[in-house]
């Protein structure tokens, strides 16, 4: 059984029971908490500093070459819990990317809903070409409904290239140039 | 042109009391300004400082640091009051209603009347009292008139029909009262000192009878050696407890505290109506450190134990009204000030304070002065 420690309280002096010392006391900490500097960001212009990994709007990105990333493979429509996502698989261009095209696929449409979006960055996790990245875009708005549609052009714009240390389609080609294709 | 001369003496009255009317409302809404600065200074805020006039407002330097400072925030305040949706609870008692804030905010502009501000010479080279109405016993005005103010506070807790606003009007008379007593005995000693029975004029000669009877002006000049503070700080302080009290300021702003009261007595006000009670409370703050600075700051005095500097011109007219300004402001800041300092008392803690401490010293102060006088005069004459 734990012990009750009774603290022994003094009787008050005069002066505490006139109150003004504790009140030129108060005066001075409220004084020099005037003159130290505010605390508040000023927000439209001043911004906060992001961390790393922090889960802001879900983007497109493309790798170093300029190339599309995402395989359309639709694994991110399929795990994003409020179904957010929705991806029309298209064909690679065969003119601008005769090597990738027939190969790989790419996404004809992709929009995310953002006012269905939850951020959760499920998409990020389940994505095996690494091509979706929720990145530091925190404030969002927009005048309409569809104005809150992300479209491919937009996840494109809003993502931009992320450094890839896969170079995949590098790789092949260095690949098949040694003969080593597989 | 004869007209015009004979008609001067009727019209400039009326031009001073515009004047001062607007010199005082002006005050009163950049005090609001100063409370929000200052509050948010104390928190560590910014504080206002987004609303920008035009052509003013894009000045180079001069634009951005009066933007920054908030000085243009008053006009955005009084023009949302204005201009916002005027809505009437369907429940509240409409003649009342709309008398409270009339009522709250009458008295407190009219002591400004009796209200010295500075001094200039005159053509004899008597030292006069700048005042739109330099009475006898001025104190006595403005003790009688600003307390009426609690009518409106009281008309419109009860008219708001509505139990928060009620509580808080209740609320506020009691306390009105309870300080308003030891409020008029903390100055007895004050007048008592500086309407001495009598003086010596400048042959030399003893003169029965107080050279400035009562007036405030009197209270001022006697400082000229030493700030009444000085050798009255009890007075001073029970003064200014008591007048933190009746300007419903923090610690005792029992009647709208906002925790435990909604809003208070204006819980039922909207948009100018609020504004009303919000400047009458202003206007108070203003007019108590007014007193304040007369009755124990030396009002417009340089410094203790310091010949005023003031010239005899009209610059010298200028520099005693702007050193009593900064005596004001420095008032202003400090009940700003007091109330972040402060957590608010509880309502029975603000009632046995007024009566059980408050009361009790004053009018052992006023005993204690009142001996202390007697000897003084029984022993040097």
């Amino acid at each position: 059984m734990a012990k009750t420690k009774v603290l022994e309280r003094k009787p008050l002096s005069f002066a505490e029971k006139t109150f003004l010392p504790q009140i030129v006391t108060g005066l001075k900490t409220t004084f020099s908490s005037m003159l130290q500097k505010g605390v508040t960001l000023q927000y439209p212009e001043e911004r906060p500093t992001i961390p790393d990994n922090y889960r802001g709007v879900p983007t497109l990105v493309k790798d170093p070459n300029g190339r599309e990333k995402c395989v359309s493979c639709q694994l991110c429509e399929f795990v994003c819990p409020p179904k957010a996502i929705r991806i029309t698989p298209g064909a690679i261009d065969a003119e601008a990317e005769p090597e990738r095209a027939h190969v790989e696929k790419a996404p004809q449409e992709f929009d995310i809903n953002m006012l269905r979006c939850i951020y959760c960055g499920l998409c990020q996790e389940v994505c095996p070409e690494e091509a979706i990245f929720l990145q530091d875009i925190f404030s969002l708005s927009g005048y309409s409904r569809e104005e809150m549609i992300n479209n491919k052009q937009k996840l494109y714009e809003l993502g931009g290239t992320l450094p890839d240390k896969h170079f995949k389609w590098d790789k092949k080609k260095a690949a098949e140039a040694t003969g080593n294709a597989h | 042109m004869e007209f015009l001369d004979a008609s001067l003496p009727y019209i400039m009255p009326i031009v001073y009391a515009i004047l001062m009317i607007s010199v005082f409302m002006g005050l009163c809404s950049y005090s609001v300004l100063a409370e929000r600065k200052v509050s948010s200074w104390i928190q560590g805020r910014v504080g206002p400082n987004r609303t920008r006039l035009p052509l003013i407002g894009h000045l180079p330097i001069v634009g951005n640091l009066m933007t920054g400072l908030g000085l243009f925030q008053p006009v955005a305040d009084g023009l949302k009051f204005l201009f916002k949706e005027e809505i009437v609870p369907g429940h509240v008692n409409k003649g009342y209603y709309y008398l409270a804030p009339v009522v709250a905010l009458a008295p407190a502009l009219t002591t400004m009347v009796v209200l010295p501000f500075g001094r200039y010479v005159d053509a004899e080279g008597i030292i006069q009292p700048l005042v739109l109405a330099n009475v006898d016993l001025g104190m006595l005005i403005i003790l009688g008139i600003s307390s009426l103010g609690v009518y409106g506070v009281v008309l419109a807790g009860w008219s708001s029909n509505s139990k928060y606003p009620f509580l808080g009007g209740v609320r506020a008379s009691a306390q009105m009262i309870s300080y308003e007593l030891a409020m008029g005995l903390a100055l007895l000693p004050v007048f008592m000192w500086s309407a001495s029975p009598g003086y010596y004029n400048e042959a030399g000669i003893f003169v029965e009878g107080s050279r400035y009877g009562m007036s405030l002006f009197g209270v001022v000049q006697s400082q000229q050696a030493a700030w009444t503070i000085l050798w009255q700080p009890l007075s001073a302080l029970l003064f200014l407890v008591a007048l933190f009290a009746e300007t419903n300021r923090l610690p005792f702003d029992m009647a709208e505290s906002e925790t435990d009261l909604v809003g208070g007595f204006h819980t039922e006000y909207g948009c100018f109506k609020f504004g009303l009670f919000f400047v009458a409370e202003y206007a108070h703050i203003i007019m108590g450190s007014g007193i304040f600075v007369l009755l124990f700051l030396g009002g417009w005095n340089f410094l203790p134990w310091m010949a005023d500097p003031w010239g005899t011109g009209i610059l010298g007219s200028v520099l005693s009204v702007a050193w009593f300004m900064a005596k004001v402001f420095f008032m202003i800041f400090f009940f700003i000030w007091m109330r972040w300092t402060l957590p608010r008392f509880r309502y029975d803690q603000v009632m046995s304070l007024g009566w059980k401490v408050l009361l009790p010293l004053a009018v052992a102060n006023l005993v204690f002065n009142t001996i202390i006088i007697a000897l003084y005069d029984t022993l040097t004459r």
